[in-house]
Protein backbone atom coordinates (compact mmCIF):
# COMPACT_ATOMS: atom_id res chain seq x y z
CA UNK A 1 0.00 0.00 0.00
CA UNK A 2 1.38 3.39 -0.81
CA UNK A 3 1.93 5.71 1.67
CA UNK A 4 -0.29 8.62 1.95
CA UNK A 5 1.13 12.43 1.41
CA UNK A 6 0.32 12.59 5.64
CA UNK A 7 0.23 10.24 7.39
CA UNK A 8 -0.66 9.53 11.34
CA UNK A 9 1.20 6.82 13.31
CA UNK A 10 2.48 6.44 16.87
CA UNK A 11 5.98 5.91 17.34
CA UNK A 12 8.94 5.40 19.73
CA UNK A 13 12.20 7.98 19.15
CA UNK A 14 14.86 6.06 18.74
CA UNK A 15 17.57 8.60 18.71
CA UNK A 16 18.54 11.89 16.84
CA UNK A 17 21.01 14.12 15.42
CA UNK A 18 21.41 17.87 14.49
CA UNK A 19 20.09 19.26 11.59
CA UNK A 20 21.09 22.67 10.29
CA UNK A 21 20.97 25.26 12.55
CA UNK A 22 17.53 24.31 14.85
CA UNK A 23 16.37 21.17 13.29
CA UNK A 24 16.73 17.93 13.93
CA UNK A 25 16.73 14.84 12.23
CA UNK A 26 14.67 12.03 14.73
CA UNK A 27 14.76 8.25 14.19
CA UNK A 28 11.91 6.75 14.66
CA UNK A 29 10.53 3.28 15.26
CA UNK A 30 6.42 3.51 14.24
CA UNK A 31 3.79 0.82 14.84
CA UNK A 32 2.37 1.36 11.41
CA UNK A 33 5.49 1.57 9.20
CA UNK A 34 8.89 0.54 11.25
CA UNK A 35 12.04 2.36 11.09
CA UNK A 36 12.12 5.72 9.63
CA UNK A 37 13.95 9.06 9.64
CA UNK A 38 11.85 12.00 9.80
CA UNK A 39 12.82 15.67 10.42
CA UNK A 40 11.88 17.78 13.01
CA UNK A 41 12.28 21.44 12.23
CA UNK A 42 12.71 24.03 14.69
CA UNK A 43 13.26 21.89 17.64
CA UNK A 44 16.35 23.12 19.19
CA UNK A 45 15.00 26.39 20.03
CA UNK A 46 13.64 27.00 23.37
CA UNK A 47 10.00 28.14 21.94
CA UNK A 48 9.53 25.24 19.69
CA UNK A 49 5.88 23.52 20.66
CA UNK A 50 7.34 20.06 19.43
CA UNK A 51 10.55 19.61 21.28
CA UNK A 52 8.96 18.24 24.17
CA UNK A 53 7.16 15.56 22.26
CA UNK A 54 10.17 14.19 20.43
CA UNK A 55 12.93 13.48 22.58
CA UNK A 56 14.61 10.18 22.29
CA UNK A 57 12.93 7.20 24.63
CA UNK A 58 9.35 8.83 24.86
CA UNK A 59 6.23 7.25 23.13
CA UNK A 60 4.65 9.79 20.66
CA UNK A 61 1.80 9.81 18.37
CA UNK A 62 3.16 11.61 15.03
CA UNK A 63 1.68 13.35 11.96
CA UNK A 64 4.15 13.16 9.27
CA UNK A 65 4.39 14.64 5.73
CA UNK A 66 5.75 12.91 2.92
CA UNK A 67 8.87 14.97 1.74
CA UNK A 68 11.34 14.70 -1.09
CA UNK A 69 14.00 12.85 0.68
CA UNK A 70 12.84 12.59 4.74
CA UNK A 71 9.53 12.83 6.09
CA UNK A 72 8.60 15.84 7.85
CA UNK A 73 6.88 15.51 11.58
CA UNK A 74 4.22 18.47 11.57
CA UNK A 75 2.68 17.43 14.60
CA UNK A 76 3.44 15.16 17.68
CA UNK A 77 2.07 14.30 20.75
CA UNK A 78 3.34 12.78 23.94
CA UNK A 79 0.89 9.70 24.12
CA UNK A 80 3.60 9.03 27.27
CA UNK A 81 6.72 10.70 28.64
CA UNK A 82 8.36 7.45 30.61
CA UNK A 83 9.53 10.04 32.81
CA UNK A 84 10.97 7.81 35.70
CA UNK A 85 13.28 6.43 32.49
CA UNK A 86 14.52 9.58 32.15
CA UNK A 87 15.11 10.69 35.51
CA UNK A 88 17.36 7.36 36.64
CA UNK A 89 21.04 7.04 34.68
CA UNK A 90 20.73 3.47 35.19
CA UNK A 91 17.52 3.62 33.39
CA UNK A 92 18.50 5.90 30.83
CA UNK A 93 21.43 4.11 29.96
CA UNK A 94 19.28 0.79 29.51
CA UNK A 95 16.73 2.50 27.72
CA UNK A 96 19.29 3.54 25.29
CA UNK A 97 21.20 0.21 25.18
CA UNK A 98 17.22 -1.03 24.18
CA UNK A 99 16.77 1.55 21.39
CA UNK A 100 20.06 1.20 19.83
CA UNK A 101 19.88 -2.70 19.19
CA UNK A 102 16.42 -1.79 17.56
CA UNK A 103 17.99 0.98 15.66
CA UNK A 104 21.36 -1.50 14.36
CA UNK A 105 18.96 -4.47 13.79
CA UNK A 106 15.82 -2.96 12.08
CA UNK A 107 15.91 -2.28 8.31
CA UNK A 108 14.29 1.21 6.83
CA UNK A 109 10.52 1.07 6.59
CA UNK A 110 10.07 -2.53 7.23
CA UNK A 111 6.67 -2.58 9.86
CA UNK A 112 6.60 -4.93 12.98
CA UNK A 113 4.47 -4.40 15.05
CA UNK A 114 5.86 -7.21 17.36
CA UNK A 115 8.98 -5.81 17.92
CA UNK A 116 7.41 -2.43 18.39
CA UNK A 117 5.26 -3.57 21.14
CA UNK A 118 8.61 -5.34 22.60
CA UNK A 119 10.41 -2.14 22.85
CA UNK A 120 7.15 -0.15 23.84
CA UNK A 121 6.91 -2.69 26.58
CA UNK A 122 10.74 -3.10 27.29
CA UNK A 123 10.81 1.09 27.89
CA UNK A 124 7.82 0.52 30.21
CA UNK A 125 9.20 -1.76 32.47
CA UNK A 126 12.20 0.31 32.55
CA UNK A 127 10.61 2.89 33.76
CA UNK A 128 8.72 1.24 36.36
CA UNK A 129 10.22 -1.94 37.56
CA UNK A 130 13.63 -2.31 39.53
CA UNK A 131 14.99 -5.75 38.20
CA UNK A 132 16.32 -3.24 35.38
CA UNK A 133 18.94 -6.24 34.16
CA UNK A 134 16.60 -8.87 33.84
CA UNK A 135 14.27 -6.52 31.78
CA UNK A 136 17.38 -6.22 29.27
CA UNK A 137 18.02 -10.18 28.89
CA UNK A 138 14.61 -10.46 28.39
CA UNK A 139 14.35 -7.97 25.42
CA UNK A 140 17.61 -9.35 24.05
CA UNK A 141 16.43 -12.84 23.96
CA UNK A 142 13.09 -11.83 22.51
CA UNK A 143 14.33 -9.35 20.30
CA UNK A 144 16.62 -12.22 18.39
CA UNK A 145 13.91 -14.57 18.17
CA UNK A 146 11.77 -11.68 16.55
CA UNK A 147 14.31 -11.29 13.87
CA UNK A 148 14.76 -14.73 13.41
CA UNK A 149 18.10 -15.12 15.15
CA UNK A 150 16.79 -17.19 17.14
CA UNK A 151 19.72 -18.88 19.47
CA UNK A 152 19.04 -22.60 19.44
CA UNK A 153 19.38 -23.79 22.92
CA UNK A 154 17.19 -27.15 23.54
CA UNK A 155 19.32 -29.14 21.33
CA UNK A 156 22.77 -29.04 20.50
CA UNK A 157 23.34 -26.92 17.42
CA UNK A 158 25.80 -29.35 15.94
CA UNK A 159 24.97 -33.19 16.89
CA UNK A 160 21.01 -32.34 17.40
CA UNK A 161 21.14 -34.46 20.44
CA UNK A 162 19.06 -33.12 23.81
CA UNK A 163 21.51 -31.18 26.18
CA UNK A 164 22.40 -32.96 29.41
CA UNK A 165 21.66 -31.42 32.79
CA UNK A 166 25.53 -30.23 32.82
CA UNK A 167 28.04 -27.64 31.79
CA UNK A 168 27.26 -27.23 27.83
CA UNK A 169 29.56 -24.31 26.14
CA UNK A 170 27.52 -21.17 24.17
CA UNK A 171 28.65 -20.75 20.80
CA UNK A 172 27.69 -17.50 18.94
CA UNK A 173 29.23 -18.62 15.93
CA UNK A 174 27.37 -22.25 15.92
CA UNK A 175 24.10 -20.00 16.80
CA UNK A 176 23.55 -21.37 20.49
CA UNK A 177 24.61 -24.13 22.92
CA UNK A 178 26.77 -26.95 21.81
CA UNK A 179 27.08 -29.96 23.81
CA UNK A 180 30.43 -31.07 25.68
CA UNK A 181 31.14 -33.74 23.13
CA UNK A 182 30.71 -31.11 19.89
CA UNK A 183 32.54 -27.97 22.33
CA UNK A 184 35.66 -28.37 20.02
CA UNK A 185 33.27 -27.42 17.04
CA UNK A 186 33.56 -23.55 18.28
CA UNK A 187 37.28 -23.12 19.72
CA UNK A 188 35.62 -19.72 20.58
CA UNK A 189 32.84 -21.37 22.37
CA UNK A 190 32.64 -20.95 26.05
CA UNK A 191 31.18 -23.03 29.40
CA UNK A 192 27.39 -22.30 30.07
CA UNK A 193 26.33 -23.52 33.23
CA UNK A 194 23.26 -25.07 33.94
CA UNK A 195 21.73 -22.30 35.78
CA UNK A 196 22.21 -19.73 32.83
CA UNK A 197 21.01 -22.56 30.52
CA UNK A 198 17.68 -23.26 32.48
CA UNK A 199 17.21 -19.11 32.62
CA UNK A 200 18.05 -18.36 29.16
CA UNK A 201 15.09 -20.77 28.33
CA UNK A 202 13.27 -19.37 30.29
CA UNK A 203 13.44 -16.23 28.99
CA UNK A 204 12.81 -17.52 25.30
CA UNK A 205 10.51 -19.90 25.99
CA UNK A 206 8.02 -17.80 29.11
CA UNK A 207 6.42 -14.31 29.32
CA UNK A 208 7.80 -11.55 31.10
CA UNK A 209 5.82 -12.47 34.06
CA UNK A 210 7.44 -16.04 34.23
CA UNK A 211 10.78 -14.77 33.84
CA UNK A 212 10.43 -12.07 36.36
CA UNK A 213 9.69 -14.67 39.03
CA UNK A 214 13.10 -16.24 39.02
CA UNK A 215 15.99 -14.29 41.25
CA UNK A 216 19.52 -14.34 39.66
CA UNK A 217 22.18 -14.05 41.41
CA UNK A 218 25.28 -11.48 40.80
CA UNK A 219 27.29 -13.82 38.92
CA UNK A 220 24.70 -15.50 37.26
CA UNK A 221 23.18 -12.40 35.75
CA UNK A 222 27.13 -11.45 34.75
CA UNK A 223 27.35 -14.85 32.73
CA UNK A 224 23.90 -14.39 31.22
CA UNK A 225 25.27 -10.66 30.29
CA UNK A 226 28.28 -11.61 28.92
CA UNK A 227 26.77 -14.76 26.91
CA UNK A 228 24.35 -12.30 25.17
CA UNK A 229 26.35 -9.79 24.37
CA UNK A 230 28.58 -11.78 22.83
CA UNK A 231 26.07 -13.37 20.87
CA UNK A 232 24.36 -10.04 19.58
CA UNK A 233 27.63 -8.77 18.89
CA UNK A 234 28.63 -11.51 16.21
CA UNK A 235 25.30 -11.13 14.45
CA UNK A 236 25.54 -7.47 14.53
CA UNK A 237 29.03 -7.71 13.48
CA UNK A 238 29.54 -4.15 15.62
CA UNK A 239 29.84 -3.01 18.51
CA UNK A 240 26.53 -2.05 20.40
CA UNK A 241 28.24 1.36 21.73
CA UNK A 242 25.42 1.82 24.61
CA UNK A 243 27.16 -0.75 26.34
CA UNK A 244 30.14 0.56 26.84
CA UNK A 245 28.44 3.68 28.98
CA UNK A 246 26.90 0.50 30.92
CA UNK A 247 30.12 -0.48 31.80
CA UNK A 248 31.56 2.79 32.71
CA UNK A 249 28.03 3.22 35.78
CA UNK A 250 29.01 -0.62 36.74
CA UNK A 251 32.35 0.55 37.12
CA UNK A 252 31.81 3.12 39.28
CA UNK A 253 29.26 1.33 41.34
CA UNK A 254 32.06 -1.22 42.31
CA UNK A 255 34.38 1.84 43.14
CA UNK A 256 31.46 3.14 45.38
CA UNK A 257 30.82 -0.13 46.84
CA UNK B 1 39.17 5.71 -13.71
CA UNK B 2 37.76 6.32 -17.25
CA UNK B 3 37.79 9.61 -18.48
CA UNK B 4 33.71 9.51 -17.83
CA UNK B 5 34.16 9.24 -13.80
CA UNK B 6 36.22 12.12 -13.20
CA UNK B 7 34.26 14.85 -12.07
CA UNK B 8 33.03 17.22 -14.63
CA UNK B 9 34.49 20.61 -13.53
CA UNK B 10 34.80 23.85 -15.90
CA UNK B 11 35.95 25.70 -13.31
CA UNK B 12 39.77 27.27 -12.74
CA UNK B 13 42.11 25.16 -10.33
CA UNK B 14 42.31 27.27 -7.37
CA UNK B 15 38.37 28.24 -7.84
CA UNK B 16 37.66 24.50 -7.48
CA UNK B 17 40.11 24.48 -4.53
CA UNK B 18 38.14 26.98 -2.50
CA UNK B 19 34.57 25.75 -3.48
CA UNK B 20 35.77 22.40 -1.73
CA UNK B 21 37.18 23.97 1.45
CA UNK B 22 34.28 25.86 1.72
CA UNK B 23 32.00 22.65 1.17
CA UNK B 24 33.97 21.24 4.22
CA UNK B 25 32.07 23.51 6.47
CA UNK B 26 29.22 22.54 8.43
CA UNK B 27 25.72 23.53 6.46
CA UNK B 28 27.40 25.00 3.22
CA UNK B 29 25.82 22.48 0.05
CA UNK B 30 27.83 22.57 -2.92
CA UNK B 31 25.77 25.77 -4.74
CA UNK B 32 26.69 27.63 -1.26
CA UNK B 33 30.67 26.96 -1.66
CA UNK B 34 29.97 28.20 -5.33
CA UNK B 35 28.34 30.82 -4.30
CA UNK B 36 30.55 32.17 -1.53
CA UNK B 37 33.61 31.90 -4.03
CA UNK B 38 32.54 34.17 -6.92
CA UNK B 39 31.96 36.52 -4.23
CA UNK B 40 35.06 36.61 -2.99
CA UNK B 41 36.45 36.64 -6.61
CA UNK B 42 35.00 39.98 -7.11
CA UNK B 43 35.68 41.46 -3.51
CA UNK B 44 38.69 43.75 -3.19
CA UNK B 45 42.30 41.94 -2.32
CA UNK B 46 42.91 43.28 1.14
CA UNK B 47 39.11 42.56 2.19
CA UNK B 48 39.95 38.78 1.55
CA UNK B 49 43.12 38.79 2.94
CA UNK B 50 41.46 40.43 6.04
CA UNK B 51 39.29 37.35 5.92
CA UNK B 52 42.45 35.09 5.19
CA UNK B 53 44.08 36.39 8.09
CA UNK B 54 40.96 36.35 10.57
CA UNK B 55 40.93 32.83 9.57
CA UNK B 56 44.75 31.87 10.50
CA UNK B 57 44.58 34.21 13.66
CA UNK B 58 41.43 31.62 15.40
CA UNK B 59 43.14 29.11 14.88
CA UNK B 60 47.27 30.68 15.95
CA UNK B 61 46.25 32.81 18.42
CA UNK B 62 43.76 31.20 20.93
CA UNK B 63 44.42 28.73 23.51
CA UNK B 64 42.26 26.64 25.29
CA UNK B 65 41.71 28.22 29.18
CA UNK B 66 43.41 25.22 31.14
CA UNK B 67 40.95 26.20 34.26
CA UNK B 68 37.58 26.44 32.38
CA UNK B 69 38.50 24.84 29.37
CA UNK B 70 37.35 27.85 27.38
CA UNK B 71 38.18 28.81 24.29
CA UNK B 72 40.32 32.18 24.77
CA UNK B 73 42.99 34.53 23.81
CA UNK B 74 44.81 34.29 27.90
CA UNK B 75 45.23 31.59 29.79
CA UNK B 76 43.64 31.73 32.15
CA UNK B 77 41.03 33.63 30.33
CA UNK B 78 39.58 36.89 30.79
CA UNK B 79 36.40 35.57 33.13
CA UNK B 80 38.96 32.81 35.43
CA UNK B 81 41.60 35.70 36.04
CA UNK B 82 38.80 38.05 36.88
CA UNK B 83 38.67 38.78 40.25
CA UNK B 84 35.39 40.78 39.88
CA UNK B 85 33.80 37.52 39.74
CA UNK B 86 32.23 34.96 42.61
CA UNK B 87 35.21 31.92 42.18
CA UNK B 88 32.68 30.25 44.37
CA UNK B 89 30.13 29.40 42.02
CA UNK B 90 31.24 27.09 38.99
CA UNK B 91 28.29 26.85 35.89
CA UNK B 92 28.68 23.61 34.08
CA UNK B 93 28.28 23.94 30.05
CA UNK B 94 28.24 21.65 27.29
CA UNK B 95 29.77 23.61 24.74
CA UNK B 96 31.85 27.56 24.48
CA UNK B 97 28.78 29.20 22.51
CA UNK B 98 26.89 28.44 25.78
CA UNK B 99 28.79 30.79 27.76
CA UNK B 100 27.79 33.29 24.85
CA UNK B 101 24.30 32.78 25.95
CA UNK B 102 24.82 33.18 29.78
CA UNK B 103 26.95 36.25 29.45
CA UNK B 104 24.69 37.97 27.47
CA UNK B 105 21.83 37.32 29.79
CA UNK B 106 24.24 38.77 32.16
CA UNK B 107 22.24 37.79 35.60
CA UNK B 108 25.61 35.41 36.28
CA UNK B 109 28.79 36.51 38.04
CA UNK B 110 30.63 33.41 38.51
CA UNK B 111 32.92 30.92 36.72
CA UNK B 112 32.23 28.60 33.98
CA UNK B 113 33.29 24.90 33.09
CA UNK B 114 33.49 24.14 29.63
CA UNK B 115 32.38 19.97 28.73
CA UNK B 116 33.38 20.06 24.98
CA UNK B 117 30.83 17.79 24.34
CA UNK B 118 27.76 15.71 26.15
CA UNK B 119 27.48 12.02 27.40
CA UNK B 120 25.54 10.33 23.90
CA UNK B 121 26.01 6.61 24.42
CA UNK B 122 24.91 5.56 20.98
CA UNK B 123 27.27 7.85 19.35
CA UNK B 124 30.05 6.40 21.40
CA UNK B 125 30.82 9.25 23.91
CA UNK B 126 31.14 8.77 27.02
CA UNK B 127 32.42 10.75 30.05
CA UNK B 128 35.79 10.04 29.33
CA UNK B 129 35.59 11.96 26.17
CA UNK B 130 34.80 15.18 27.81
CA UNK B 131 36.28 17.54 30.40
CA UNK B 132 35.30 15.65 33.66
CA UNK B 133 37.92 15.27 35.16
CA UNK B 134 39.28 18.88 35.12
CA UNK B 135 36.35 20.05 36.79
CA UNK B 136 36.57 17.44 39.76
CA UNK B 137 40.30 18.42 40.01
CA UNK B 138 38.74 22.31 40.54
CA UNK B 139 36.37 21.15 42.84
CA UNK B 140 39.04 19.11 44.82
CA UNK B 141 40.99 22.84 45.71
CA UNK B 142 38.11 23.57 48.33
CA UNK B 143 36.97 26.86 47.54
CA UNK B 144 33.89 25.98 45.31
CA UNK B 145 30.66 25.45 46.90
CA UNK B 146 28.47 25.25 44.36
CA UNK B 147 27.93 23.67 40.95
CA UNK B 148 25.26 25.36 38.44
CA UNK B 149 24.65 22.56 35.68
CA UNK B 150 23.96 24.05 32.45
CA UNK B 151 23.84 21.36 30.58
CA UNK B 152 20.74 21.59 27.23
CA UNK B 153 17.52 20.20 29.04
CA UNK B 154 17.40 16.98 26.38
CA UNK B 155 18.14 13.43 27.37
CA UNK B 156 21.72 13.85 26.82
CA UNK B 157 22.05 17.01 28.59
CA UNK B 158 19.89 15.32 31.50
CA UNK B 159 22.23 12.33 31.65
CA UNK B 160 25.57 14.07 31.65
CA UNK B 161 24.35 16.27 34.24
CA UNK B 162 23.33 13.15 36.66
CA UNK B 163 26.20 11.76 35.92
CA UNK B 164 28.24 14.53 37.20
CA UNK B 165 26.68 15.39 39.77
CA UNK B 166 26.84 11.37 41.24
CA UNK B 167 31.03 12.62 40.84
CA UNK B 168 30.84 15.48 42.69
CA UNK B 169 28.38 14.15 46.05
CA UNK B 170 31.24 12.73 47.50
CA UNK B 171 32.76 16.03 47.52
CA UNK B 172 30.31 17.37 49.47
CA UNK B 173 29.91 20.20 46.83
CA UNK B 174 26.30 21.79 46.58
CA UNK B 175 25.16 20.60 43.18
CA UNK B 176 22.29 22.54 41.39
CA UNK B 177 20.28 22.37 37.82
CA UNK B 178 19.05 24.76 35.87
CA UNK B 179 15.36 25.16 36.30
CA UNK B 180 12.86 24.06 33.30
CA UNK B 181 9.89 25.23 32.26
CA UNK B 182 7.82 27.34 30.15
CA UNK B 183 9.76 29.82 27.74
CA UNK B 184 9.34 33.04 27.56
CA UNK B 185 6.38 34.02 25.04
CA UNK B 186 5.08 30.50 24.68
CA UNK B 187 1.86 28.85 24.33
CA UNK B 188 0.71 26.90 27.45
CA UNK B 189 -1.52 24.43 25.18
CA UNK B 190 1.47 23.32 23.13
CA UNK B 191 3.66 22.52 26.10
CA UNK B 192 4.74 18.77 26.61
CA UNK B 193 4.03 17.03 29.54
CA UNK B 194 7.16 16.76 31.27
CA UNK B 195 8.08 21.11 30.89
CA UNK B 196 4.15 21.56 32.32
CA UNK B 197 5.05 18.89 35.33
CA UNK B 198 8.36 20.55 35.57
CA UNK B 199 6.87 24.13 35.54
CA UNK B 200 4.17 23.39 38.19
CA UNK B 201 6.79 21.79 40.51
CA UNK B 202 9.34 24.99 40.37
CA UNK B 203 5.95 27.59 40.72
CA UNK B 204 6.71 30.04 42.32
CA UNK B 205 4.74 32.85 44.71
CA UNK B 206 3.73 36.16 42.62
Amino acid sequence: MPVPRVYKTVAIVLRHRKLGEADKILTLFTASYGKLDAVAKGVRRPTSKLAGHVEPLTYSTFLLARGRELDIVTQAETLEPLTPLREDLERVGRGLYAAELVDRFTPDRQESYPLFRLLLETLRRLATRDDLDLILRYFEVQLLGELGYRPQIDRCVSCEAALEPATNFWSAAAGGVLCPACAADDPLARELSLDALKVLRLLQRGGFADAARVRIAAALAQELERHLREYIRYVLERDVRSAAFLDTLQRQKAVRA
Amino acid sequence: MSPLNEPVTSAAAPVARLIEEFHKLPGIGPKSAQRLTYYLLRVPADEARALAQAILEVKEKTVLCSVCQNIADSDPCAICSNPERDHSAICVVEEPLDILALERAGAYRGLYHVLHGVISPMDGIGPEDLKVQELLSRLRSGDVHEVIMATNPNLEGEATAMYIARLISPLGVKVTRLARGLPVGADLEYADNVTLARALEGRQEV
